[in-house]
């Protein structure tokens, strides 16, 4: 150390910080889309892959046109729509409402806890016989099933974010007086309105499964009959237009949630 | 509208924390709360605004408070407590509108607090955009606009950095002068103290009591940063609380 002139070469300190923080790049997730889609063309066309396997992406797109232009596709659209905001309305309500219960009273947390725990890990869609016991084949069996399946996931991330509300936002409106009615409507909601939000977006991708589900065990019409009967006659064309208008209304219903999060949640950096 | 705490102890299980405290806060004094961390200084305030109970004695107020009153004991807390989806009015009118007052009469009030707390350009900005010295303003100012007869200030200035703060005491001083307002302020900050401090209340460590009660009566306008007497008192209240503190900063905790 003390000998000045025997001193090392200067190392450059070696960069060890940045990564871990993912951002998003609007075109990729487009180019992955046209990517495999292209290669689904191109492999159907040239028959290295079978037609059996996947069928020809211009033929969905045929189907799709043929649907548009009978006017079968909103005759398949409009019930199965019914039947998502019907059931999945029911689901989520009943279950925000119950999530801030469980939030607030010490009984209701007591009561319903362990309840929605031995609710949770049923599949729904082996419950659908006995709601058709219950409510008839009809309609309500339906909305009985999607809401059922909204409703756990719903509550589950409502009480949770609940519980993560700041509670000294809470002391303070009682510092100040604020009646009780008051710090759960302007503290309480909008501090738990991020996870709330962020829940909704499982319980409507579930909404969709059970959708599907339900209308796959009796219904006319809907995307899920349209879906079991093209599966049973192995119409890959029409199986694949109803799988894709599945997941565009999944597409749909998060582009909607994350518009309401961008309106509700500006406050957030 | 003067506080009394009488014989007040308070134990959180086994542990007690507070042993026979009493006290006057008197009107339009700031009373300064000051000892080693973990003396329940913050817990004693707690008690005094009604968000605890105490487990022996009781909090007093003596006389009513004056006319306009919206919320006699007021809290400014450390960490601002300021609704982020609020904008500094919407802050500040959260406190108004359970009193019924909304529209005009609540936009005078606001105005003028936001004025009194130099936030005038700033009322439609949201928490996130302003520094912590300005979270704090508007908690002063959402305080002020309920025209308290005591606030009770909880580490009001140790957030922020020690520029700010200097700043931030000028302020409480400049407010004070105007319009004197009663206060008991907690701090471990022996300068803060010395500086806004009427009277200062020195606590010994857990379980907290009484130390030493230091009356300051140099005028607060007339009081700034590195006076000599001042310096004098803090070394003082340093040197009454220095072994405690040791001996609490290495005390395992187990609350």
């Amino acid at each position: 150390m003390s000998d000045a002139s025997n001193k090392p070469e200067p190392i450059e300190v070696r960069f060890r910080g940045g990564g871990f923080a993912p951002k998003s790049h609007r075109w990729i997730g487009l180019a992955v889309f046209v990517f495999l889609i292209t290669i689904m063309e191109i492999g159907t066309r040239s028959g290295w892959i079978s037609a059996l396997t996947l069928p020809m992406p211009s033929d969905v797109l045929a189907t799709f046109g043929e649907l548009w232009e009978s006017g079968l596709l909103f005759k398949h659209l409009v019930p199965s729509l019914s039947r998502l905001a019907v059931g999945a309305a029911i689901g989520a309500s009943v279950g925000i409402v119950a999530g801030v219960l469980i939030g607030l009273f010490s009984y209701a947390r007591a009561g319903i806890v362990p309840l929605v725990a031995a609710i949770f890990p049923i599949p729904k869609i082996a419950l659908l016989p006995l709601f058709v016991i219950w409510f008839g084949i009809d309609e309500t069996s339906k909305y009985a099933l999607i809401a059922f399946g909204t409703f756990t996931p719903t509550v589950v991330a409502t009480y949770g974010a609940v519980d993560n509300v700041d509670r000294s936002l809470i002391r303070m409106g009682q510092s100040f007086g604020l009646s009780w009615f008051s710090i759960v409507r302007k503290i309480v909601l909008p501090g738990a309105m991020p996870g709330i939000l962020s829940g909704l977006r499982i319980s409507l991708a579930i909404a969709i499964i059970l959708l599907v589900a339900a209308e796959m065990l009796g219904a006319e019409y809907g995307i899920g009959a349209y879906i079991l009967e093209a599966g049973s006659l192995y119409d890959l064309e029409r199986l694949f237009a109803g799988v894709v208008i599945l997941s565009l209304l999944g597409v749909i219903l998060s582009t909607v949630i994350g518009f309401i999060e961008r309106r509700l949640l500006g406050w957030r950096e | 509208m003067d506080i009394r705490l009488d014989a007040i102890s308070h134990a959180y299980g086994d542990t007690e924390v507070l042993r026979d405290i009493s006290l006057d806060i008197p009107t339009g004094k700031i009373v300064c709360l000051v000892g080693p961390s973990g003396c329940g200084k913050s817990t004693l305030l707690r008690l005094i605004g009604g968000l605890e109970r105490a487990s022996k004695g009781r909090v007093l107020q003596l006389g009513s408070p004056p006319e306009g009153c919206l919320n006699p004991l007021t809290y400014v807390f450390q960490d601002f407590a300021l609704l982020p989806w609020r904008s500094v009015h919407g802050n500040i009118s959260l406190v108004l509108e359970d009193h019924g007052i909304k529209g005009a009469r609540a936009d005078a009030i606001i105005s003028d607090v936001l004025a009194r707390t130099k936030l005038s350009d700033f009322s439609t900005a949201l928490p996130r955009q302003l520094s912590g010295g300005m979270k704090q303003r508007v908690a002063i100012a959402r305080a002020l606009a309920v025209k308290p007869a005591v606030m009770l200030m909880d580490e009001p200035l140790s957030a922020l950095d020690s520029q700010t703060r200097e700043l931030l005491m000028d302020d409480l001083v400049a407010l004070w002068t105007r319009q004197q307002f009663t206060a008991a302020y907690v701090t471990h900050n022996l300068a803060e103290a010395v500086r806004l401090g009427h009277r200062i209340v020195v606590l010994s460590r857990r379980p907290g009591g009484i130390r030493e009660v230091v009356e300051i009566d140099k005028p607060l306008a007339e009081r700034s940063h590195g006076d000599a007497d001042l310096e004098r008192t803090q070394k003082y209240l340093w040197d009454l609380m220095r072994d405690e503190a040791r001996a609490a900063d290495e005390e395992l905790l187990d609350v």
